[in-house]
């Protein structure tokens, strides 16, 4: 009997946990870097949870072409009775469900259906029954048991209720310090086992927030401090990441996820600064000035260079640079407003905003400047975000009323096509890792608030209240 | 974040009512100081109800006794601190239209008018700040301001002020002027804005 294959993570997405130092200038950013002490990544042993069949055989739940299976995600069973196990075995089960509904693989069967239904007495005592009555394909059954003082174990397995076999199994052990973690990795290593698909439930937020209703100091009154902040990706765990007391926006993640680059009037004119996360470091690779503005950073995918807009020749144009600030390249020279750059997948080409006709308009060039092409022919479009693999689109604002909303252009048939229908303005879009949502700031219930949305325009899920919020960068 | 934004308002009205007079006469919904573009030469110095000098130690009494160094209107101005200077807006804003960044006849005078006042203080260093309204996306309207910032600054320049006193920066529509969601909110927010930094 071999285990069922347990995976390893791969997940270094917490970073190395070095204490930040806080050595650079601008003391207060710096020191604010501290707070952002990422939360520790359960992983998984190793050991794998006792399978039930040989490793051979193959389980995945409702993989019937054309029927969506659906599952049950009811309480993990407690094995001790301290109140973090007994709270993290409802959290576990309740965040989980969150995460696989959000991709839409499953259908997922409403939690209070089946409050009626005991636990499981144990791992693998399941009441196959009861669930089959219910028309469950699959059913989670976890345990969560405190082990010596600030650790958890997590032991979780999927069940075809049809068959009684285990299709995936998996321990895992942590601290508990977030909880929710482990319903994240659990429903991304579910996802990646039973199809193949890379779950975005461990990825953040980077965002624009007035949350902390604090005012900029200066000779002008009344003008709120924006800052950034970061959130898992359904909005829980915000933390500041910026202590400017200043203006800050476009944030934009390095697609390592260890740096986060945006744009700070700390200085009193627009500089692109990246904040590097994990080692309370921060930079202005391309050096701004009063004479030398910079906005609307954009990391490659590859993570080699930062496209860029400046005004350095006293015209607003797109560049590019090394992400040290070295190679700088002007990458237009028009007399038109160019701006918002963003990256197609092979780092290759550069989609961008441009006003030379008149109106702004998507135009996409290459990365050494040469073949310039105009892709959308509408009243007022910005803020081009590329997709990633193996999706071919552009998600842009539009303006299509008072307000603009969300359109995508798909590159290979050229068509349009229109994910938000006039609710407030809909702005800013960011694709997630894996291209199959998209965050966005909407004003659809007044303030400025995240939103992500399928990008076929389905499961709207609202992600941040506190204040204002816009400018959402979704973490690679 | 409405209640927020007007408690702030009030707050700063609470500060503008002993400084400017007309003040006083239009609080019902705590109103930003949105002096309208005046198509006349800049507010006579010489002739200063609206400003009132608060916060300085009171002037040597009823000036019977012309004895005490009396200033000068001009000095009076010169002598209060940069953020009571820029309360008084005496360089007034440039408002702009509808995803524009062109100077109008009203928005030339105003520079103008502008114009003398650093004429008359030479030692003043001014930033110009392009500030958009809410319709435009954020990403855009960091451009759109600039070009707003940059055509006041053109003039200014072109009327003799010395580059090395004017500098330029936009904020977009970060900051607007008037939180509200209309016509007349919009307006006031697509400006040029006077900061004096240094004097």
């Amino acid at each position: 009997m071999a285990p069922i294959p347990c995976r390893p993570t791969g997940n270094d997405r917490g970073g190395s946990r070095s204490k930040p130092h806080p050595s650079w200038g601008w003391g207060g950013m710096a020191a604010a870097m501290a707070v952002l002490a990422a939360p520790l990544s359960p992983t998984s042993t190793g050991a794998a949870v006792e399978p039930q069949q040989r490793d051979e055989v193959r389980v995945v739940i409702g993989d019937s072409i054309g029927a969506q299976s659906s599952i049950a995600v009811p309480d993990c069973l407690p094995l001790t009775s301290d109140p973090t196990t007994l709270e993290a075995s409802r959290t576990i089960a309740r965040v989980l469900w969150d995460d696989l509904d959000f991709e839409r693989e499953f259908r997922m069967i409403p939690r209070d259906v089946y409050r009626t239904i005991p636990v499981a007495a144990s791992l693998i005592d399941i009441p196959f029954d009861r669930w089959r009555e219910l028309g469950a394909d699959g059913v989670v059954s976890c345990t969560v048991a405190a082990r010596g003082g600030r650790q958890l174990e997590i032991a979780a397995r999927l069940y075809s209720v049809q068959s009684g076999e285990s299709a995936f199994g998996k321990l895992y052990t942590g601290s508990t310090r977030d909880i929710r973690l482990y319903a994240h990795q659990l429903s991304d290593d579910i996802h990646r086992d039973q199809r193949g698909l890379e779950g975005v439930a461990r990825t953040r937020l980077a965002f624009v927030s007035d949350r902390d209703s604090e005012s900029v100091f200066g000779l002008v009154e009344n003008r709120p401090v924006k800052e950034i902040y970061i959130a898992d990706y359904d909005g829980a765990n915000p933390r500041r990441v910026t202590v400017s007391g200043s203006l800050n926006t476009n944030p934009a993640w390095s697609p390592d996820g260890r740096s986060i680059g945006y744009t700070s009037w700390l200085t009193g004119f627009p500089d692109v600064v990246v904040s590097y996360l994990f080692e309370g470091r921060m930079a202005t690779p391309v050096e701004g000035d009063s004479r030398r503005q910079n906005f609307l950073p954009a990391f490659s995918p590859d993570g080699r260079r930062l496209a860029f807009n400046s005004n350095r020749n006293n015209n607003n144009d797109i560049y590019v640079a090394n992400v040290d600030g070295t190679g700088l390249l002007r990458l237009t020279n028009h007399p038109a407003i160019d701006t918002s750059p963003t990256w197609s997948p092979n780092s290759q080409q550069i989609a961008f905003t441009s006003d030379r006709t008149g109106t702004p308009q998507i135009y996409v060039v290459g990365a050494d400047g040469t073949g310039l092409r105009r892709l959308t022919y509408e009243t007022y479009c910005d803020r081009p975000t590329w997709s990633p693999p193996p999706f071919n689109e552009i998600a842009y604002s539009s303006r299509t009323g008072p307000g603009h909303d969300i359109k995508v252009l798909d590159l290979a048939t050229n068509e349009e096509r229109q994910l938000t229908f006039g609710l407030g303005s809909n702005e800013s879009p960011s694709y997630a890792p894996n291209g199959r949502h998209i965050a966005f700031m909407s004003t659809r219930n007044e303030s400025k608030q995240i939103y992500v949305i399928g990008r076929d325009g389905r499961g709207l899920r609202r992600i941040t209240s506190a204040g204002n919020n816009e400018m959402p960068s979704w973490s690679r | 974040m409405h209640d927020r934004r007007h408690a702030s308002w009030m707050a700063g009205a609470a500060l503008l009512v002993p400084v400017i007079f007309f003040q006083a006469a239009c609080s019902e919904n705590p109103p930003p100081v949105i002096p309208e573009p005046v198509v006349v030469a800049p507010t006579p110095i010489d002739d200063p109800p609206e400003i009132v000098p608060s916060a300085r130690p009171p002037a040597p009494a009823p000036p019977p006794p012309p004895a005490a160094p009396i200033l000068t209107p001009d000095e009076e101005i010169a002598a209060q601190s940069l953020a009571e200077i820029n309360r008084a807006l005496l360089l007034e804003p440039v408002f702009f239209g509808l995803d524009g960044a062109e100077l109008d006849e009203r928005g030339r005078r105003v520079v103008e008018a502008n114009a003398d006042v650093l004429a008359r203080f030479p030692t003043w260093n001014v930033t110009i700040e392009g500030h958009c309204d809410e319709r435009g996306t954020p990403e855009y309207n960091l451009g759109l301001g600039e070009l707003r910032a940059l055509a006041a600054q053109r003039y200014l320049l072109e009327l003799g002020l010395d580059p090395a006193r004017v500098r330029t920066v936009s904020y977009g529509k970060e900051f607007p002027f008037d939180p509200g969601n209309d016509e007349s909110a919009w307006a006031a927010n697509r400006r040029a804005h006077f900061v004096i930094t240094e004097k």
